[in-house]
């Protein structure tokens, strides 16, 4: 027995994908030239698939913070807050989020992934239920996988669903967790908040947890969240995100009133035992934090680049995945064409991300591009032009065939 | 539907749910695997427990279905479910 023989389906897949042309999930961006702009393959590319929502993994008061961070605490934490303390650093930045959430309680941790991993894993316990969202993010699949509760799952986006599952959980004792995102990451849809709010206001023991990875710093008038767009924040008990898309830095973080969220700092091993984050990443995010309290221009930007390029590529006829949102997808018939239109744009020096099953819903085989405040309408607009290349080459393809 | 513990009753409902993922003409058996020979994956697998939990009105724990391999295994799933259920 070869232990690499279960992977065999896999690399079948991987090649056929890999005959296309380059390989899609092994991309080396050579150089970082900007938040919009790398180079890639020797070539000037515009970035469209970074997740860098507001622009600021360049922005010279994030990267001063990072740089005097480093010189006065080091490069590395070297170990977990539970064993070797923690830094000054995260006892700030977690006051930074308990005031920017007007919360009274809030944890950092060292990826988004380990947030949502910690948090579930650490609030659903033996005898409780996870309710989650079918197209859940990894890490919370991940979390739920972690926890001692058991997970039942509703259909995307649909509170009747929700309300229906807890209806039938209502006999079965133990508390229930829903899990809900804020922004879906690949398809670009938002929660129906209030709805879901509604829905576990009508069932007592009930909790919303609303991951807000990629709608945090962009939704809602002070960049809080679909939550706070919705006007639905007293609604969401625990709210979970990342430092690695509108904070540009790493880790990741949890806010909640009820103090109970404090114990997960003794009773949840993702945040217990792994090193804590960084000085630099505390810093950068730090100031990342006050930027989008001073900046609200920046989530103006976002929303108006969005806008051009939703607008461009419908002009086009491409046919997109969602309603407006930062998180633009098209889809694309079939796999193959999927990856031959990733090619030709990397081709012509644009980058966006290619989303395939089962990473996908419903088997959507999709080009999926994320805006950032940063991208100049003139950058947008040529993006649109390649894309419009790209959309005639396939069809010469398709006809030659 | 009225929940039933005939075995051959749910096997037969669970292949009938298996709907869309079911070849035209191709017979399903226990030992039928729901990947390699009904290309259902991990994604596809959640849709249809969905549908099969609102059709028993039951609830599958996601944490089984990791150990699920076989249309057997899928129907096993549901016997125990819906024997719980009827207490």
């Amino acid at each position: 027995m070869d232990i690499f023989d279960k992977f065999k389906p896999t690399m079948a897949r991987r090649s056929a994908v890999l005959a296309a042309g380059r390989n899609p999930f092994g991309l080396t961006v050579e150089r970082v030239l900007s938040p919009t702009v790398g180079i890639i393959e020797g070539r000037e590319t515009i970035l469209v698939g970074t997740n860098n929502y507001l622009g600021l993994s360049f922005d010279p008061a994030c990267i001063d913070a990072a740089l005097q961070a480093t010189k006065e605490d080091g490069t590395g934490t070297t170990g977990s807050r539970i064993a070797n303390g923690s830094f000054g650093r995260h006892v700030r930045l977690e006051e930074a989020f308990r005031r920017f959430f007007g919360k009274g309680h809030a944890i950092v941790f060292s990826t988004g992934y380990q947030a949502n991993l910690a948090t579930i894993a650490g609030l659903a316990g033996e005898g409780d239920t996870i309710l989650a969202d079918s197209d859940s993010h990894a890490s919370i699949w991940d979390g739920c996988r972690l926890a001692a509760a058991e997970t039942v799952v509703f259909r995307h986006n649909d509170p009747d669903h929700l309300d229906r599952r807890l209806a039938r959980l209502k006999d079965k004792g133990g508390a229930k967790l829903i899990v809900v995102e804020g922004l879906y990451s690949i398809l670009g849809d938002t929660a129906p908040l209030k709805e879901f709010v509604a829905v576990k206001r009508r069932h007592p023991g009930s909790y919303l947890l609303v991951d807000e990875a990629h709608s945090f710093g962009v939704f809602g008038e002070k960049g809080r969240g679909v939550a706070e767009a919705e006007g639905v924040e007293d609604g969401v008990d625990f709210v979970v995100g990342t430092f690695s898309k509108s904070l540009a830095g790493i880790g990741g973080f949890a806010v909640s009133d009820h103090a109970g969220l404090e114990l997960l700092r003794v009773a949840s091993r993702p945040y217990m035992f792994t090193a804590s984050p960084n000085p630099a990443a505390m810093a950068s995010v730090t100031e990342a934090l006050h930027q989008i309290e001073r900046r609200p221009e920046l989530r103006a930007r976002i929303w108006a680049n969005a806008k051009r390029l939703h607008d461009g590529l419908e002009q086009l006829g491409f046919t997109l995945a969602a309603p407006l949102s930062p998180v633009i997808a098209i889809r694309l018939p079939d796999e193959a064409t999927a990856v031959r239109a990733w090619n030709l744009l990397i081709d012509a020096g644009v980058y966006v991300n290619l989303a395939l099953p089962p990473g996908t819903p419903n088997g959507a085989c999709l080009l999926r591009c994320s805006l950032s405040a940063a991208h100049e309408p003139d950058q947008i607009d040529e993006v649109l032009r390649r894309f419009e290349t790209m959309r005639d080459r396939l069809e010469m393809q398709a006809a030659a065939e | 539907m009225t929940p039933t513990t005939n075995e051959d009753a749910i096997f037969e409902a669970v292949t009938g749910l298996l709907g869309r993922h079911r070849p035209a003409g191709a017979v399903v058996t226990p030992a039928t695997e729901l990947g390699a020979d009904l290309n259902i994956d991990s994604v596809a697998a959640m849709d249809l427990i969905m549908e099969i939990e609102d059709h028993f009105e039951i609830d599958i724990p996601v944490n089984q279905v990791g150990d699920m391999r076989t249309v057997g295994d899928l129907a096993g799933l549901v016997r125990k479910e819906v024997a719980a259920k009827q207490g």
